[in-house]
């Protein structure tokens, strides 16, 4: 049970005892009444539940219908239902949804209103990305972004200010620094860490696991964050994936540019860096990046703390170096070149689960290869570097004739699995082509269809 | 006049703020009951025991009921009565509901209905097409329609081609899933919220189900979030177990499907096998050509077999082919019942002939777009413009001879081809001839990137093929103070149907459009009506409303008229105004002083679809009363790596007729156009090899996506009237557009075809590994 308290469009809430994993979208129809937010999937992927959600990191769009009560602690929520005033006046984007024919059915045209409402308070004006989690099946979306551009020189309104001069910072029992949490970790290690639910969500949501004792780590300011040094970056387990995209833009912009395409607004907003590497899972899009980039995951047990190769992290399926009781602090990189790029393939370029990650870097000198990191996700039961692959390159001259011979070496470093993402020897034959296509950019040959315009 | 004028969706500001009541937002009273369905996991068997101790001892569960509950088990059919509320014994496919729990709250009864515990003996389910050919397993006879001697042509043609297509089925997914609320009356009575296309046929199945009569059933509609064909006939289990269950406990009952449920469990679009043998000269003119249509069907029939022939019916497009023969299979298999999805089995028989044109252009070495117009229906000149074949029109020579419609392979002659003028006005608005030529010379210098570009019609027939539906009614009443209520059998799934009936409602009576209070579809008020479906909404409950607000109108006018000793027809019904001779009444006046007079104000209106009749054995007859055109010209970027893609510039130019609203018509094209092209490219269904889908959920489904929009995306209508008297002489525009996204197809297959040598001959859905596998082939 926990008490939680929160902003829900400019009204002070506080509830004692509830359960902690009921969803904010639960809450908000079931106890509320506000009908406004929909549900459209109930996992995250379709953003008909969007809401606003402002915290000192400023507005942002989550998913409510992952979003489990204790985290919006100390944060302000805005619904549908919020996002016009007072008096009933219409945000700007409401009114140009309205006169530039954005809603058809109008399903989903609340979530929509709260991605656009967040990225008008931003000043954001990437549409497409800032409205990839949302999905509308009647528009075909043209006229919702005519309407986020047209009202995008609009002045903020000033409801959509206020929400966290209310507020103050309420008391919790949540834990607060990483002392507490891994000294109760310790006691609890079958307890479950939540960090931005967007995986945890859909245990309670699709799955009806029990999840035992939570500890929610949206409270614990020195876990989140990015520090850099002369010699390597190291970034907290609970910073967004949002927030380490926006920084590494400046020091890898192939991985920012991956990081723009993984998962949406709403699920970056939520889900974190030490998340997604925790959860162990094979098709996690930032694990193959971070390992070709030759990065050090940092474990902490009670006082304990340890670092190993972020490779050596994951040890099967579903299986991690991980003790009970222990817990991803952060994760490092050592401060290199930028020689990265990242392709991500899937059926649909936004929001979509990789069928193939691959992560490249190879350093050459003197038109020779003395260094290659290369990480796949999709293609084993973890995230995994290609061995082989790599081994093919180092040391040859760097030639098409020396990235065919070594693509051709895939095989041998993977047997990837068929099922309804791709085939295994589409798998297979995309990756090997991945190796190719990172020799033609480096060639400065066109191969992106990203960068074509008509 | 309101008509024309490019209104918002009436609903909008509702929409915006959250307001817009869908069925699972109606306030209950806290005794309502929640249900879910528990499924079966396999496809085919027989189920031997049911363990439900552990639903019904679950938390908040208050009622479990299996088949060994009823007497007669409830059939959720559209007309086959092959369909039982829940399972008699045999498994039928992986989905299919075996018992019903109703709980306090939506999540007890998901939880619950997940602790079920299904015994099944397992047998080997007939899942894909050649399965079900293997096993001949078909609903029907096979159909063969045709016209000429297509044996004969195809053996003295010059040159043949020949080739056999998939092509995927698609989800609906509609944003709100589907969802009922019954809420018991006295008497037994029933009133029921249904998110339907079709509440008719809801209080139709719900009245037998409760073995009543209809006149004890109402059922009301709002709005659906959503429908594409998806809420014609799906919504009916819903309806029926929330009705069954409010009636067996006097409590209000609610069911809304989870989305991996509604995946599961709900219907989708037909995927098809379309096999061809075409003959041609070297100009690429079709000689003759046969098709053999391979319609996947599911379980149950639903409405399959009007699905399959409206696949046939759209086997020509936009083409004459004057020697054809098309034969259509339709198959049983262990998988969900596919259903009514836009296009109607249109779109299905469209991308075959599309695909044929490709491969015939391929194989003589043209432009596809010059075998396409070669190709082409005749134009017929409009009545009395005065056109002659070779005249000048001001959009080019006029194709002829055309004094005689061509006639299509079902023996209806086509009067209204547009197609001649439209291809020739896009082709120049778009450029298509430079770009052409651009793309070559750009993909000559580009080793992994290649740019593809098609331009491509849609010809679509208008009308529901089975006849008698192709009726509406409408109920309308002027209010003392001048106020108006509109009812009619339509349902608004977000088309913006509502708006244009009350568009012309408010045209009928010379009013603002406010003054039309537009209302909840309900049986109670307008009986009988069809489903709103074969894009047919506006013009049948179009022409009813005008029917219904003539009458009034009539009254209105010989009141006023006698007053002023004038005839009816000197009555003008104005700007919210009423004037006669110098005088000049609001319409509030008019309306209190008429009910004062004591003179009707309200009216039913009624309208059926003229011309059309039809024999779909023989395939013969005139089962459309129109047709609606569009064509689209696709740019696409495809990298030969990895087979992904990107649209890159889309140009449309659709014809609505005489738009009854500019506004809300384009927003059909544009949203049509992005849902066909991801039919066609990124919405894969996958089945696993014991037939459980494995795409059940937007994680694994993908639809399009704000960025897969064209970025270049120019929509114009073609602003012609009607041939025949429609309303307003405009156009039906819910399904036709949706067959523009074929040129994303074959603007993909341009592009894998600048690879090599070989043609394409791609499936559907073209997803990237399709591609790749597509270049690779053409390589070699």
């Amino acid at each position: 049970m926990a008490d939680v308290s929160f902003l829900l469009n400019g009204e002070i809430v506080r509830l004692d005892g509830i359960d902690p994993t009921t969803t904010l979208l639960d809450w908000l129809r079931d106890s509320r009444g506000l009908t406004g937010t929909k549900e459209g999937c109930n996992e995250g992927d379709c953003g008909a539940c969007t809401v606003v959600v402002t915290d000192g990191g400023g507005p942002r769009a989550l998913n409510a219908c992952i979003l489990f009560l204790p985290q919006l602690h100390g944060r302000a929520v805005r619904t549908v239902e919020g996002i016009a005033g007072p008096d009933g006046q219409l945000h700007p984007v409401q009114q140009a949804m309205v006169d530039l024919h954005g809603s058809q059915c109008g399903f989903c045209t609340p979530g929509f209103i709260a991605s656009m409402a967040a990225a008008h308070a931003a000043g954001a004006t990437d549409f497409n990305d800032k409205l990839a989690g949302n999905l509308c099946r009647c528009t075909g979306y043209a006229p919702i972004v005519r309407a986020a551009e047209a009202a995008a020189s609009e002045p903020v309104p000033d409801w959509m200010a206020e929400d966290l001069a209310v507020l103050g910072a309420p008391e919790s029992d949540m834990p607060v620094t990483a002392d507490a949490l891994a000294e109760w970790y310790l006691a609890n290690p079958d307890a479950t860490l939540v960090a931005g639910a967007t995986d945890v969500g859909l245990w309670i949501t699709k799955q009806f696991r029990k999840i035992g004792p939570v500890a929610f780590l949206n409270r614990i300011p020195e876990l989140a964050g990015i520090a850099v040094t002369d010699e390597a970056i190291r970034i907290g387990a609970m910073t967004t994936v949002s927030e380490f995209g926006a920084f590494i833009a400046g020091h890898h912009p192939g991985l920012a540019e991956m990081i723009r395409r993984y998962g949406s607004t709403q699920v970056r907003n939520a889900a974190t860096v030490g998340g997604n590497i925790a959860n162990g899972s094979p098709i996690g899009d930032s694990p193959p990046a971070l390992i070709a980039l030759g990065a050090t995951l940092h474990l902490r047990c009670g006082a304990d703390r340890r670092a190993i190769p972020l490779e050596s992290f994951f040890l099967d399926y579903g299986r991690q170096d991980r003790k009970p009781g222990e817990f991803v602090e952060a994760v490092s990189l050592p401060r290199q070149p930028d020689r990265l790029k990242c392709y991500k393939l899937s059926k649909r370029f936004d929001q979509d689960i990789s069928a193939v990650m691959g992560a490249l870097s190879v350093t050459v000198e003197d038109g020779a290869v003395t260094a290659a990191r290369i990480a796949f996700g999709g293609m084993a039961g973890i995230p995994k570097r290609a061995a082989a692959v790599e081994a093919a390159l180092l040391g040859r001259p760097w030639t098409l004739e020396t990235v065919t011979a070594a693509a051709a070496k895939m095989a041998e470093d993977f047997t990837p699995l068929s099922d309804m993402r791709a085939s295994a020897d589409y798998r297979l034959k995309a990756a090997a082509n991945m190796l190719i296509r990172y020799f033609h950019e480096d060639q400065g040959t066109a191969a992106n269809v990203l960068e074509v315009s008509a | 006049m309101t008509v024309a004028k490019p209104l918002p969706h009436d609903a909008a500001p509702l929409h915006v703020t959250g307001q817009a009541r869908y069925v699972d937002d109606i306030p209950v009273p806290a005794s309502c009951l929640h249900l879910a369905f528990g499924l079966s996991k396999v496809a085919k068997g027989t189920l031997t025991s049911l363990d439900l101790d552990a639903v019904r001892a679950a938390p908040g569960v208050v009622m479990v009921l299996t088949a060994a509950d009823f007497g007669h088990v409830p059939d959720c059919s559209p007309g086959a009565h092959d369909e039982p509320l829940l399972c008699t014994g045999e498994i039928h496919f992986e989905g299919q509901p075996l018992f019903l729990v109703a709980a306090t709250s939506h999540g007890a009864a998901r939880r619950a209905a997940a602790l079920g515990k299904a015994e099944i003996a397992e047998e080997t389910p007939v899942l894909s097409i050649d399965d079900a050919l293997e096993a001949e397993s078909f609903f029907g006879a096979k159909l063969v329609w045709g016209q000429g001697d297509p044996d004969a042509a195809l053996a003295g043609a010059a040159m043949t081609a020949e080739g056999s297509m998939e092509i995927g089925g698609q989800e609906h997914f509609y944003l709100e899933g589907q969802a009922a609320l019954s809420v018991p009356q006295e008497g037994g009575d029933m009133l029921v919220h249904s998110s339907t296309q079709h509440p008719t046929e809801i209080q139709h199945k719900v009245a037998e189900a409760l073995e009543t009569g209809m006149h004890a059933v109402r059922v009301e509609t709002r709005r659906m979030g959503g429908g594409f064909g998806g809420k014609e006939s799906q919504g009916n289990w819903l309806a029926i177990a929330t009705a069954i269950v409010a009636s067996r406990t006097g409590r209000p009952a609610k069911m809304r499907y989870d989305r991996d449920d509604d995946m599961v469990i709900t219907g989708k679009r037909h995927d098809f096998r379309i096999a061809y043998k075409v003959g041609f000269d070297n100009t690429g003119k079709i000689a003759g050509i046969e098709f053999e249509q391979f319609c996947r069907c599911g379980w149950s029939q639903d409405l399959s077999h009007a699905i399959a022939d409206r696949a046939m019916l759209h086997a020509d497009n936009a083409y004459h082919l004057p020697h054809v023969r098309i034969v259509s299979h339709r198959l049983k298999t262990n998988t969900v019942s596919a259903t009514a999805f836009r296009g109607f089995g249109g779109p299905q028989g469209m991308v075959a002939i599309e695909r044929v044109l490709d491969h015939v252009a391929h194989a003589v070495g043209k432009d596809p777009l010059e075998v396409r117009r070669l190709n082409y229906y005749d134009t017929v000149p409009r009545h009395g413009d005065g056109l002659a074949a070779g005249m000048e029109d001001g959009r080019g020579v006029v194709p002829g001879p055309h004094a005689v419609p061509q006639i299509t392979p079902y023996g209806m002659p086509v009067e209204d081809f547009e197609l001649h003028e439209m291809t020739e006005a896009l082709a120049a608005s778009c450029g298509y001839a430079g770009r052409r030529a651009a793309i070559r010379e750009w993909n000559a210098a580009s080793p992994v990137l290649k740019r593809g570009i098609a331009l491509g019609p849609v010809k679509f027939g208008i009308s529901f093929t089975l006849t008698h539906l192709n009726q509406a009614g409408a109920l309308v009443h002027v209010y003392q103070d001048g106020s108006i209520a509109m009812n009619h059998g339509g349902t608004e799934m977000g088309q913006g149907l509502f708006q244009k009936v009350a568009q012309v409602a408010a045209s009928r009576f010379g009013v603002r459009p406010e003054r039309v209070k537009i209302t909840a579809t309900d049986t109670a008020k307008v009986p009988n009506t069809s489903a709103t479906a074969a894009s047919s909404g506006s013009d049948l409950n179009g022409m009813a409303v005008r029917a219904a607000c003539d009458t009034i109108v009539e009254r209105l006018a010989e009141f006023v008229a006698e007053k002023h000793q004038a005839s009816p027809r000197e009555v003008v019904f104005a700007e919210d105004k009423v004037t006669v001779g110098g005088a000049e009444y609001s319409f509030e006046e008019v309306a209190k002083a008429a009910y004062e007079a004591r003179i009707s104000l309200s009216a039913t209106g009624f309208y059926k679809t003229p011309k059309i009749e039809w024999d779909r054995i023989a395939g013969h007859g005139r089962p459309f009363y129109y047709f609606a055109y569009g064509v689209a010209c696709t740019e696409v970027v495809l990298d030969t790596l990895t087979g992904e893609n990107r649209i890159l510039r889309t140009d449309i130019l659709h014809d609505c007729g005489s738009s009854l609203n500019p506004a809300l018509d384009k927003g059909q094209v544009e949203g049509a156009y992005v849902q066909g092209a991801g039919w066609l490219t990124m919405e894969e269904l996958v089945w696993d090899a014991k037939g459980r889908l494995r795409t059940h959920a937007p994680s694994t489904y993908k639809i399009p996506a704000c960025s897969d929009r064209p970025p270049v995306f120019n929509v114009a209508l073609w602003d012609r009237p009607n041939r025949e008297d429609t309303i307003y002489r405009s156009k039906a525009v819910g399904e036709p557009p949706f067959m523009l996204g074929i040129s994303n197809f074959l603007a993909l297959s341009d592009a894998v075809a600048a690879c090599g040598d070989a043609y394409p001959a791609i499936d559907a859905p073209a997803t990237p590994e399709r591609l790749l596998w597509a270049v690779e082939r053409v390589k070699s």
